[in-house]
């Protein structure tokens, strides 16, 4: 039976806790006092994946039909699947998106379907890559669609690609893939890693446009959302729902497929990352000195390379399919399951330790504004209740924030740090003097549309991200991060989390309540 | 007289060369040619309508640092005549006690020459044919000449057609700053813009920032990007006048984003199975099918546009900056060298393919953009009267100082500095 999570508090006795420092790790040592967060231990895999599958696709939730019913010879079928930002890291083969797409098109092969497109759903996220792309749905799929052209990547800004589908009662524009919105079914196959993910946010962001996008990313929309993780607290997820509705009630036919994983996070190279400190064996101590000592000497781009190439040994969980809301409160429950951990009281002093890798950084670099999206964003609103950090609190990120840039993946977080971010931290300045220029920038575009490039306004939504924490606190320190990347962010940089405690003491007074967040592997506080 | 003679010993020449291209700009003077002397010659007067002068403040150019590094270019060899005082930025008083700054261009009329050449007959005397002939030993301005003497020296003598009486209301250090200004009013008023052009300014020193006052003053551009390198000139050229003040190294990204243009790169360049974190590599079959002609991998390193600027403006004049210029020139542009350059090896393939012009912007004279052809000096009195560019005069060094006064101008940047001058009247 795994352990639940577990919230300790830090005495004497207590070992030095582990920080993720970027592709290293910290080991710091908490006042005494100070409490801990630590994710509930994985949950066991389902016996049978297969069997799951099936039986999810042949006892929908909600009002809709199996799968097998709403399939007939002479349909256009698009089935759309979460892209490369999901799960994190990537899974060992094979991806749960593979095992449920093959499950899907063995039935529409059995029904006579053959006009089927597979879409991956990237919104304005880069362009996935061959080897991305036969990682997420497996080579059987892959050598079946790639070669012939069924295998497409959303593109927001193909003119001919993208239909209106209609506005909210709200006046939000809902625009969607053409292919998708014109078939005669969509079959969306999800990968909920967080609570934030799935549900109608599938196809109203995933197939949508930026015209759709940007009614509910933006800086309003993020700063009431409380958390992201809480899809009734959350105006992001409010906005989705009514464009999720509005696309349903166009008659758009869509058959959600959501699939839940467990915290079993990192191989057993690296199993201490997952384990209580003072429950580390000899074998993680050994573990942890031994990859310790050897990250202290490897440049930072090999240590880089090993990290990407870490596959996750996630295990499904869960799999239900049917009618989007319906599908998704049981896959949010089943992430609740997971992931909760029951937190009492707020704290002055949040600290993190920030990993390598960010739902915008698979197999590429974390630049400083990511860094700020990962800690401010997600980190941040990894909470149910209220923040973990009290209003005009601090938190403290640990990450080496290095001012680097993947220069294909991220063109316009070039541009947006170096203009946008020297002249404004503030998310809704920012949107107002630069949001438009970025977003309708012809290079950027091209680039997306033809590169591997996140959209040009995809820095402005990282910040954004941010808005409810900036918004939030009193301050933020990043602990061994680059000086001059970490002031441009707005924040502070501190060389060891003693000085950043000290420097915090400003804000919170000499004599502060910290708490740290111990992730990943992931986690969700429940705050009272 | 006290001054700082420029002589001719190539020993010492070559040692400023060596020390400076070792150690940087500056670190040529104490082994170069320049030596301070209590002796040097009083400069006599060469004719009836010569006086001589008193100097108040000299600038130190960056023409000056060139020469004082060993590395301007040898094609003033026959237009310089040693040894010299340097110094054409003067402000100074006459025999009369009035206060005067120089127009350092020893033309036709100062040297005597007649007929004058056309360029002087035309007022425009910065492009004066004769800068060898007449009675006067060869020098293209006072400050380069022997018998003139310079700023840098306690006396000079100038001719009637080079003074001109500096207002009360000004400053000494507004007035050492006028030769300067008139420089940038010239370049500007030489690029003949007609509004709503972009502008690619490079180097925000005291020439980069005159002319990009002058731009402002005297011409409309739709927006002007200036390429700066230290806070302090980032504060100025934003108070003169730039729409997006940025780093020299992100020029090219800047003049991107305001005139729309695509980023060039070799095919060889673009991406698209990424190695975990190690940058692009070539791309997958599967990824090629779409690239367009402008391809992504020139994001790595961006070197060229598809577009570019209407104008750019270099106040630098190295291989980088002229570089940077044909970098971001938009096809039929034309690059405007202000900055002295000096023998430098560049790639011209661009010029050539995209049909650039360059021109030159030296000195001064009439300017006949404008009605009634004013004289340069007297657009740059206005310039500097409007911003009071004295302001930009950070530091005063006495003549016995001469090596920290130029070793603070060639890091005037990094030290929050912009126009360092000599005082010869102060000892310490």
């Amino acid at each position: 039976m795994p352990r639940p999570g577990f919230v300790l508090e830090v005495d004497r006795s207590t070992p030095p806790t582990l920080f993720w420092y970027g592709e290293r790790f910290r080991l710091e040592r908490l006042p005494t006092g100070s409490r801990v967060i630590y994710a509930p231990e994985p949950h066991a895999p389902l016996a049978d994946p297969d069997a799951a599958i099936a039986s999810a696709l042949d006892n929908p939730l909600g009002d809709s039909p199996p799968l097998s019913g709403l399939l007939r010879p002479g349909m256009r079928l698009t089935i759309a699947f979460d892209d490369v930002s999901l799960p994190l890291p990537p899974m060992k083969s094979p991806d749960v998106r593979g095992q449920v797409i093959e499950a899907v098109l063995d039935r529409a092969a059995a029904a006579g379907v053959d006009d089927v497109v597979l879409i991956a759903a990237l919104a304005l996220h880069r362009r996935m890559t061959d080897a991305e792309l036969r990682h997420a749905l497996g080579p059987r799929v892959y050598d079946a669609f790639a070669p012939h052209g069924f295998l497409t990547q959303h593109d927001a800004e193909d003119p001919d690609g993208i239909v209106h589908i209609g506005e909210t009662d709200q006046g939000e524009d809902v625009e969607l893939n053409r292919r998708a919105a014109e078939s005669d079914l969509i079959v969306y196959v999800n990968i909920n890693l967080v609570a934030m993910d799935g549900g109608h946010k599938s196809v109203a962001t995933g197939l949508a446009s930026y015209n759709s996008l940007r009614h509910h990313h933006n800086p309003a929309t993020m700063v009431h959302s409380r958390s992201f993780m809480d899809q009734h607290r959350s105006e992001l997820h409010s906005s989705n729902w009514r464009m999720g509705r509005l696309i349903a009630a166009s008659g758009i036919k869509i058959f959600q497929i959501e699939t839940t994983l467990n915290t079993n996070t990192f191989p057993e190279q690296f199993g201490f990352l997952q384990k209580r400190e003072w429950e580390w064996t000899m074998k993680d101590r050994a573990g942890f000195l031994a990859a310790s000592k050897a990250l202290q000497h490897t440049p930072p781009k090999v240590a880089r390379s090993i990290f990407h190439s870490i596959r996750a040994p996630h295990a499904m969980t869960s799999v239900q399919a049917g009618e989007v809301e319906a599908v998704h409160a049981v896959t949010t429950e089943n992430v609740y399951a997971q992931q909760m951990v029951a937190v009492s009281g707020q704290t002055d002093i949040l600290t993190m330790g920030l990993p390598y890798i960010s739902p915008y950084n698979v197999n590429s670099i974390m630049n400083p504004i990511l860094v700020a999206c990962l800690g401010l964003g997600y980190f941040f609103n990894l909470y149910r209740g209220k923040p973990l950090v009290r209003q005009g609190g601090v938190v403290i990120l640990s990450h080496p924030t290095p001012w680097a840039f993947h220069p294909v993946h991220h063109p316009s977080y070039i541009d947006f740090f170096e203009q946008v971010l020297s002249q404004t931290t503030d998310p809704v300045a920012m949107s107002t003097t630069f949001e438009e220029s970025y977003a309708r920038d012809p290079w950027y575009i091209h680039l997306y549309r033809t590169s591997n490039a996140y959209h040009g306004v995809h820095p402005f939504y990282m910040w954004y991200w941010c808005a409810h924490a900036l918004d939030h606190l009193g301050q933020v320190i990043v602990v061994g991060g680059e000086p001059r990347a970490v002031r441009r962010l707005g924040f502070k940089p501190a060389s060891t989390l003693a000085d950043a405690l000290e420097m915090a003491s400003d804000t919170v007074g000499r004599d502060p309540s910290i708490t740290h967040l111990h992730a990943p592997p992931l986690l969700l506080a429940d705050v009272t | 007289m006290k001054a700082l003679l420029f002589e001719r010993t190539i020993p010492r020449y070559a040692a400023s060369r060596i020390a400076s291209t070792l150690g940087g700009s500056g670190k040529g003077v104490k082994v170069g040619p320049l030596r301070l002397t209590d002796n040097a010659s009083e400069p006599g007067i060469p004719g009836p309508d010569w006086q001589r002068l008193t100097v108040r403040l000299s600038g130190i150019c960056g023409s000056d640092l060139a020469t004082l590094d060993g590395h301007s270019s040898r094609y003033f060899e026959d237009i310089v005549s040693f040894p010299f005082v340097p110094g054409h930025e003067i402000v100074a008083d006459n025999d009369e006690g009035q206060r005067v700054v120089v127009e350092p261009v020893l033309t036709c009329a100062a040297r005597n020459v007649s007929p004058p050449c056309a360029p002087c007959s035309a007022g425009d005397t910065g492009c004066c044919t004769s800068l060898s002939l007449g009675h006067l030993a060869p020098g293209l301005q006072t400050g380069f000449c022997a018998d003139t003497g310079g700023g840098w020296g306690r006396y000079l003598v100038a001719h009637a057609s080079q003074v001109h009486p500096v207002p009360e209301n000004f400053s000494d250090e507004d007035a050492v700053m006028v030769e300067p200004a008139a420089c940038g009013v010239h370049a500007a008023l030489a690029a003949k813009l007609t509004g709503g052009e972009t502008v690619a300014l490079l180097g925000a020193g005291t020439l980069g920032l005159v002319t990009l006052a002058a731009l402002r003053r005297w011409s409309s551009p739709r927006t002007i990007v200036v390429g700066a390198k230290y806070p302090i000139q980032k504060e100025w050229a934003a108070k003169l006048g730039a729409d997006l003040v940025v780093e020299p190294s992100e020029v090219l990204r800047a003049v991107r984003r305001v005139t729309g243009s695509m980023v060039a790169a070799p095919a060889s360049a673009t991406v698209s199975d990424s190695a975990p974190g190690l940058g692009p590599r070539r791309a997958s079959a599967g990824s090629s099918r779409r690239r367009g002609a402008w391809s992504p991998g020139a994001s790595a390193s961006p070197r060229r546009l598809s577009g570019g600027a209407d104008l750019v403006i270099d106040c630098v004049g190295n291989a980088t900056s002229l570089d940077t210029a044909l970098s971001v020139v938009r096809p039929r542009g034309k690059v405007l060298l202000v900055g002295m350059p000096g023998p430098v090896r560049i790639d011209l393939a661009p010029l050539w393919h995209r049909e650039v012009s360059v021109a030159g912007a030296y000195a001064y004279g009439r300017e006949t953009a404008l009605d009634g052809s004013p004289r340069t000096f007297d657009l740059a009195f206005e310039l500097v009267g409007e911003h009071s560019l004295g302001q930009l005069v950070s530091a005063r060094y006495p003549l016995e100082r001469h090596a920290e006064a130029v070793a603070h101008a060639a890091a005037a940047g990094p030290r929050g500095s912009v126009k360092i001058v000599f005082d010869p009247r102060r000892r310490r």
